[in-house]
């Protein structure tokens, strides 16, 4: 069954690939295209692999999470305020000062996770409401600290912008990078290639470890969980906790990563496409990566079109328009959402509360 | 139901003390949560550097102080109305419309494209570019609900989904094809709608328009459908539990595509009466994220619609003293969506409010999903 979903992404990415490629080819060596686009593929794919792992540990832990685009933006956020900071204010060198921007996302990241376990496992919130609580109170701290630290009168730079550190650099895995054509996917940004690593634990971790192995019964069937002596709601508590951390190390790719610069609402709704990558992944760690490369190849297909937009045959000129390829992947993610490749299945908790006191 | 209880125990209990604390109780967390969260608020304003009476007082006469003030609030209600029963509606079906936001941007294309392009007598063309907007919002808000109904694909995902493709595809619309061909025009937005195609203010002088007292007889139907008829008890019974309906005989899919229709026709209805009655026209980034916004005024009118009318009221008045308060107090309006997020959080979370306030008594549950299965 996994084969035919792998199959069907494969597919997908070729094609897309193929067309840039053939688009572009009067223009650059088709390889040349080829290794970028891959390349490209994989640094999109990043905040939507990890922003799913992040899915899939809430999930797996019988918790849905649908606050991951909240902390991704807080976690942008702050590693940004807390980059430029170190940077600019206590005029640390910008490598250190991105380093610890990173860790400041993780660690709020963490702290979203930690609001969200609050909510839905201490409060029995409803866990979809509980995530959308934690969407909007994103969006609306992000929006105002930003403006207020950045341009307001007593603003931590004293009303400036403050010059950005750059973003993280390069890192090419010695011998792997060198491979023909496939090499760019190991010559990478560090956040990007710590998101390939992640995929890799977090499938041993919840396949093969004890701690897996708990979090996975309590996602099925918390009561059997708890009579067989496993703390339900800390297993929960701790692996929401966890996934925010992890989807703070999304949320600093988009500002210390991608792009130095922190804009209103920069998450764009990759939170909800890691979602959608997590469920077509089968709340898979390895089904998500998967998943995330067919959004990330849809994607760099957008931004490579619009390099070789003068090439495109007249027929097809409605795909100069950025408005009508920046639909492709919203509209893959509902095709891949309709269940053609096969049904998925949830963890058979999943959404639930758990209420230790109640017998049911 | 809670009219049956409290019945039941004001035989037992005739004070009228009692009675009115009765009357009184379902309103008591969202009042208590609006206040918690403008204390949280106020918090911040200070951290801010900011004094939060000054700030409040600023919002409040930035709404209420003065009639046109009044009309201003008025105003910004109408579309949180309108949006929030949408999202109210499909919660009653169990569902949660996210897709707000893109129903209401297409609800307002197509009520442009209306007002417009054809050319008739005033009272033809108003209802048809209102309808005209309710139709569209319908159409796009049915497409998840059968995507839903047919495949399982969560209402969540692809209501999200769909507004980024309704986004990209008024964007594209309104820089090309509908774009208004007045000379000189750079801007990303359609020609003015016809004289004909427009909703008028109440008073001369004022903006408060038509669309108001509309918002408000939708509600009132609103309110009907889902209590007196066939219609609106499969919506609750499916929504409340879709097995037991199924086994009843209803048609749990169709009527799952009907809720989700008929909500995204809300939406769309609120995006095309700020195009007649507004705005005259659609432009890019008109909605001020209504359909978001409706998420958290559904939720604090408890998915009902005599309570969303009240939340909505609320909300439009926040957001219309919010510029007064910022030129009072140099506080940004951005703290107005902080204060609303953390009413949301303080309405979901009851259990949080009852405990701070030492409430006794569960509250009524507002149970909307069941993961990603059902």
């Amino acid at each position: 069954m996994d084969y035919r979903r792998y199959g069907f992404i494969a597919a997908i990415v070729i094609t897309l690939i193929a067309i840039v490629t053939n688009i572009g080819a009067a223009q650059v060596p088709p390889t040349a295209i080829v290794s970028s686009m891959i390349g490209t593929t994989i640094a999109v794919a990043t905040p939507l692999t990890l922003g799913a792992l992040c899915g899939v540990f809430c999930e797996r832990a019988g918790v849905v999470n649908i606050g991951i685009e909240g902390m991704m933006l807080t976690a942008a956020f702050t590693g940004w305020f807390g980059a430029l900071y170190i940077t600019s204010v206590l005029h640390a060198s910008p490598m250190l000062g991105l380093l610890v921007g990173v860790l400041i996302a993780i660690a709020s990241g963490a702290l979203v996770g930690l609001l969200h376990a609050a909510l839905t496992v201490s409060f029995a919130v409803d866990q979809i409401i509980a995530g959308t609580v934690v969407n909007l109170l994103a969006a609306g701290l992000t929006g105002f600290l930003n403006r207020q630290l950045f341009f307001g009168q007593g603003s931590a730079f004293g009303g400036q912008i403050p010059r950005a550190a750059g973003v993280l650099p390069r890192v090419r895995v010695p011998l792997l990078a060198d491979i023909p054509l496939v090499g760019s996917v190991f010559d990478q940004q560090p956040i990007a290639l710590s998101a390939l690593v992640l995929v890799a634990l977090a499938h041993f971790v919840l396949f093969y470890t004890r701690w897996g192995l708990r979090t996975r019964s309590v996602g099925e069937h918390p009561r059997a969980a708890a009579a067989a002596g496993i703390d339900v709601l800390r297993v929960r508590y701790v692996n929401i906790v966890i996934g925010g951390a992890i989807a703070g190390l999304g949320g600093a790719y988009f500002t210390l990563e991608s792009v130095p610069s922190f804009e209103p609402l920069m998450t764009n709704g990759r939170g909800f496409i890691a979602l959608a990558a997590m469920i077509f992944g089968n709340w898979k760690p390895v089904g998500a990566l998967s998943a995330a490369l067919v959004f990330g190849a849809a994607q760099a297909f957008q931004i490579n079109l619009q390099l070789f937009r003068e090439s495109i045959p007249p027929k097809f000129n409605f795909l100069q328009q950025s408005s009508v390829v920046g639909m492709i992947p919203y509209l893959l993610t509902l095709l891949i959402l309709t269940g053609i490749i096969g049904k998925t299945t949830p963890p058979a908790a999943d959404g639930v509360a758990y209420d230790p006191e109640r017998r049911t | 139901m809670p009219n049956l209880t409290t019945n039941e125990t004001n035989t037992n209990a005739p004070k009228t003390g009692d009675k009115l604390r009765k009357l009184l109780a379902p309103w008591t967390v969202p009042a208590l949560a609006v206040l918690t969260a403008m204390a949280v608020g106020a918090i911040l304003i200070v951290v801010a550097g900011g004094d939060p009476l000054a700030a409040y007082l600023g919002m409040l006469d930035g709404s209420l102080g003065s009639p046109r003030a009044v009309s201003e609030t008025l105003l910004w209600s109408t579309p949180y109305i309108l949006t929030g029963l949408s999202v109210a509606f499909a919660f009653q079906g169990g569902l949660f419309n996210i897709g707000a936001e893109g129903q209401l941007a297409l609800g307002a294309l197509t009520a442009a494209l209306v007002g417009y392009s054809l050319h008739l007598p005033a009272v033809i063309h108003v209802p048809l570019t209102i309808l005209a907007g309710a139709v569209a919002g319908g159409l796009w808000g049915a497409v998840p609900g059968w995507l839903k109904a047919k495949t399982g694909g969560h209402e969540v995902i692809s209501t999200i989904m769909l507004n980024y493709v309704a986004l990209n595809a008024v964007t594209f619309l309104l820089a090309g094809p509908m774009k208004d061909p007045a000379p000189g025009n750079v801007l990303a937005r359609t020609p003015l709608i016809d004289e004909t195609a427009r909703l008028s203010p109440i008073l001369s002088g004022f903006r408060l328009h038509w669309g108001f007292p509309i918002a408000l007889a939708v509600a009132a139907l609103v309110a009907w459908v889902l209590r007196r008829t066939t219609l609106g008890f499969e919506i609750r019974t499916v929504g409340a539990n879709p097995d037991a309906a199924r086994y009843a005989g209803m048609k749990v899919g169709r009527t799952i595509v009907v809720s989700m229709a008929l909500s995204g026709a809300l939406a769309g209805l609120a995006g095309a009466i700020e195009v007649s009655a507004l705005n005259h026209r659609h432009e890019l980034g008109f909605s001020q994220g209504y359909g978001f916004d409706a998420i958290a005024i559904a939720l604090l009118g408890k998915t009902k619609p005599a309570g969303v009318v009240p939340a909505a009221l609320l909300f439009g008045m926040m957001r219309s003293g919010a510029p007064r308060m910022q030129f009072l107090t140099q506080i940004p309006t951005d703290v107005i969506s902080v204060i609303q997020a953390l009413i949301l959080l303080f309405v979901a979370a009851d259990v949080m409010v009852r405990r701070l306030y030492r409430l006794r008594g569960d509250g009524e549950r507002i149970v909307i999903t069941r993961g990603w299965g059902s």
